[in-house]
């Protein structure tokens, strides 16, 4: 009888990547690099993370310590904002999965400290309108199954030795992926006496997904990057 | 907040002054501060309780050379808040209030671990925030001497043995997590069982503890509202709300009605994207697979509807101390009420189908039920407690903003079991799209930010989160630097009683009542 009410609604997943049409408010704009002027001036000086930081002639945004207060979008200080941000950074360009990852590949999540928004993000993944599981992308209990170790959250003193316990639990070949600008610098808790800055300080990070949190696209961008399905682009700075 | 009327706060400190001396009323009103010697805190708190107030939480600072503890309680029924304050000299061991007030016992926990500060008489103190694998003893992070990005000690090493409640033959105990399951939040469950039945339950969090109420000190107040909001990033308003309304009633400034109007919007969207993420929980925990697509869907039109007005899926950076960053236009609110308005016509429509589901009812009629009396003894609050008979709600009982104009029905149940906790979630539910909607159509015009500027002083904020009430007390410098910030989470006062819940559950129950609960790891270790 469920089966039944569930079509009531029609078809609502997105035909992502093969589109890269996005519904309204499904991905927000971020901040982007920007000609120096006065209001930029005054937004690097309004950031709370450093995330902002004039270079040369321009504005340059380190999205990795961005966490999407908004303060440098409204008001007087003011960088642009554009819809489509460089979303997945590839560390290591060498050793990423090969052929055989590209249609199958089955990822352990590991919470460190996240503060449940990340998680969320993660789990609309598997809702119909992004549905991952059509791209052969899952969401494994057992690290043993796991060819990804997802890291969110800036990793804590508490989680980090159950974060390596996993990451150890792991067949080779294996990759990390820290999600979230917490997991890639630690902004805006750490470092401090107990977390460090993001999962690169305990792990080898392959893939990079900034944002606070990450839209679930740009979570599937960094899935499909770390599988050779989009094109990814060289970490920033 | 001091412009609330007083209605009970008199009768308490009428009841105090039969077993206090004359003088240790040092603030009437509200909140009325009242101090008491050592030897006298357990009488008070007896005389307090006793009046149908439930304790918001402790407030540990250190002051002029000694402790200054803070017990904060509020009116269960009405308007009012009552401190009591307790000055400890460095070596004095405060008595523990927790057999009277249960709410109390976590508390004391994480201050013995945290300030190295003794509780005379509680059953149950040493390993709880800092854990003692990682941790050696006598690391008191929270005492001021002790800096914000202090290296950490080398692990200890020292072996967690927790205590063994069940001594049965054949008796074992089973850990779950820290990391468990699909995607969820790190912490540890250790269940004691003899076969079939969990006999006892120990949850371990902590895990995840950011330290946060530590490296705020010495952070702008501003920026350390930003920490506010990533707390709990799926109750970010609420929290942000409770943080700035703290700095408000210091720098004596208060939002334009436009922002307080909008706050309860955005407020009340978070509610019910919150509630429908609990019944999509607990809808996935029972496996019913379509009923959970179909609620997570809406849980996404909710996130884009947020991304679409706010600029944000989760809303941040929209709350500012003085009001709100960001104003909305008749579009965006048009689209607030309709996204929201199909959203939550879609979930009733699905819970009225639930509630004649038989695969789902089985699973959760009679799981996980909180007894009215347990709920009451342990101070529960949110719609854990509405669904255990317990009304409290700030929105009603302590209204801030624009909530003191409205009149929020709350939804209540008595049953207590994770059927109940569904449908006042639900009930809840429809009611934020109906305040959300009459606020709407009624918004003040004008601006929505009062230019806020730092000064000294104290005050406590609160605001009824979707988990249920949420405290901040806050203490600001001249220059408006954060000297103290003490987070009570509705988590951290629901966590205790969900770990007794489980006893007597079957194991395959645990996920169920887990996931009706519905409470925040994240918030809870802050």
């Amino acid at each position: 009888m469920w089966t039944t009410k569930g079509l009531t609604r029609g078809i609502l997943t997105t035909s992502y990547p093969k589109s890269r049409r996005q519904a309204p408010g499904a991905r927000p704009p971020r901040p982007v690099a920007t000609p120096t002027s006065q209001a930029g001036q005054a937004a690097v000086g309004v950031c709370p993370t450093g995330a902002l930081e004039l270079r040369g002639n321009h504005v340059a945004v380190d999205l990795g310590r961005c966490i999407d207060c908004q303060r440098c979008r409204r008001g007087d200080a003011k960088v642009e904002w554009a819809d489509e941000s460089q979303v997945a950074l590839r560390l290591s360009p060498a050793d990423l999965p090969g052929k055989a990852f590209r249609h199958s590949l089955h990822v352990r999540v590991v919470d460190a400290g996240d503060g449940g928004e990340t998680l969320r993000e993660l789990k609309q993944l598997t809702s119909p309108y992004y549905a991952v599981h059509r791209l052969g992308i899952f969401f494994t209990p057992t690290p043993r199954d796991a060819d990804v170790l997802l890291v969110v959250g800036p990793v804590t003193q508490g989680a980090r030795r159950a974060l390596l316990d996993t990451y150890e639990a792991m067949p080779e070949p294996k990759w990390v992926m820290a999600v979230g600008s917490a997991a890639v610098s630690g902004v805006p808790f750490g470092p401090s006496f107990t977390t460090v800055a993001g999962v690169g300080e305990v792990l080898p990070v392959d893939v990079v997904v900034p944002g606070d949190p990450p839209p679930p696209l740009a979570i599937l961008d960094g899935l499909l990057s770390l599988m050779g399905r989009v094109p990814a682009e060289e970490m920033l700075s | 907040m001091s412009d609330l009327p007083i209605t009970s706060n008199a009768a308490v400190l009428a009841a105090l002054s039969e077993i206090l001396p004359r003088d240790s009323v040092l603030r009437e009103g509200d909140p009325a501060e009242v101090e008491t010697s050592l030897e006298r805190l357990p009488s008070a708190v007896n005389a307090i309780v006793r009046n149908g107030y439930a304790l918001a939480g402790i407030v540990t600072e250190w002051e002029d050379a000694g402790w200054l503890y803070r017990y904060a309680f509020y009116c269960a029924s009405g308007p009012g808040f009552v401190h009591l304050i307790v000055h400890g000299k460095p070596g004095d061991a405060l008595a523990s209030i927790s057999p009277y007030v249960f709410s109390a016992d976590w508390h004391e926990r994480e201050i013995e671990d945290l300030f190295e500060l003794p509780f005379e008489g509680h059953p149950l103190l040493g390993d709880f925030v800092l854990h003692n694998e990682d941790w050696p003893e006598g690391v008191a992070p929270m005492r001021p001497g002790y800096g914000r990005d202090e290296p950490k000690p080398p692990r200890s090493g020292r072996p967690w043995r927790p205590q063994r409640f069940v001594r049965a033959p054949g008796a074992f105990s089973m850990s779950v997590g820290p990391i468990y399951s699909g995607i969820s939040e790190t912490a540890q469950f250790r269940l004691e069982s003899e076969g079939e039945q969990i006999l006892h339950a120990t949850p371990r969090l902590f895990y995840k503890f950011r330290g946060l109420e530590k490296i705020a000190e010495g952070q702008d107040a501003e920026d350390v509202l930003l920490l506010a909001e990533r707390l709990n990033g799926t109750s970010a308003v609420a929290h942000a709300v409770g943080f700035a309304q703290a700095a408000e009633a210091i720098a004596q400034v208060a939002p334009p009605p436009r922002a307080a109007a909008l706050r309860l919007v955005f407020a009340e969207l978070e509610r019910l994207r919150s509630h429908l993420c609990t019944i999509e929980d607990l809808v996935e925990s029972t496996g019913l697979q379509v009923p959970t697509a179909m609620l997570s869907s809406l849980v996404e039109d909710l996130l884009r509807l947020s991304g679409r007005v706010a600029g944000h899926r989760y809303l941040f950076g929209l709350v500012r101390a003085g009001g709100l960053a960001l104003d909305i236009g008749g579009a965006e609110a048009a689209d607030i009420i309709k996204t929201s308005r199909e959203a939550t016509a879609r979930l009733l429509r699905i819970v009225e189908q639930l509630a004649y589901d038989n695969g789902f009812l089985d699973r959760v009629e009679q799981v996980g039920t909180l007894p009215v009396p347990r709920a009451l003894h342990h101070g529960v609050v949110g719609p854990v407690g509405r669904a255990s008979g317990l009304g409290k709600d700030l929105r009603v009982i302590q209204p801030y903003g624009a909530y003191r104009d409205r009149e929020v029905r709350i939804a209540l149940a008595d049953e207590g079991d994770a059927f109940a906790r569904f449908r006042v979630l639900a009930a809840e539910a429809a009611e934020s799209q109906h305040l959300m909607e009459d606020v709407l159509n009624s918004l003040p015009a004008g601006p929505v930010l009062t230019p806020w500027r730092p000064g000294a002083g104290t005050a406590l904020g609160w605001s009824e989160s979707p988990l249920g009430a949420a405290f901040h007390w806050l203490r600001l410098s001249q220059a408006g630097t954060v000297l103290r910030w003490r987070i009570m989470p509705p988590s951290f006062t629901n966590w205790p009683a969900l770990a007794t819940v489980v006893e007597g559950a079957a194991f395959q129950d645990f996920p169920i009542i887990l996931a009706s609960f519905g409470l925040s790891i994240a918030e809870s270790d802050r």
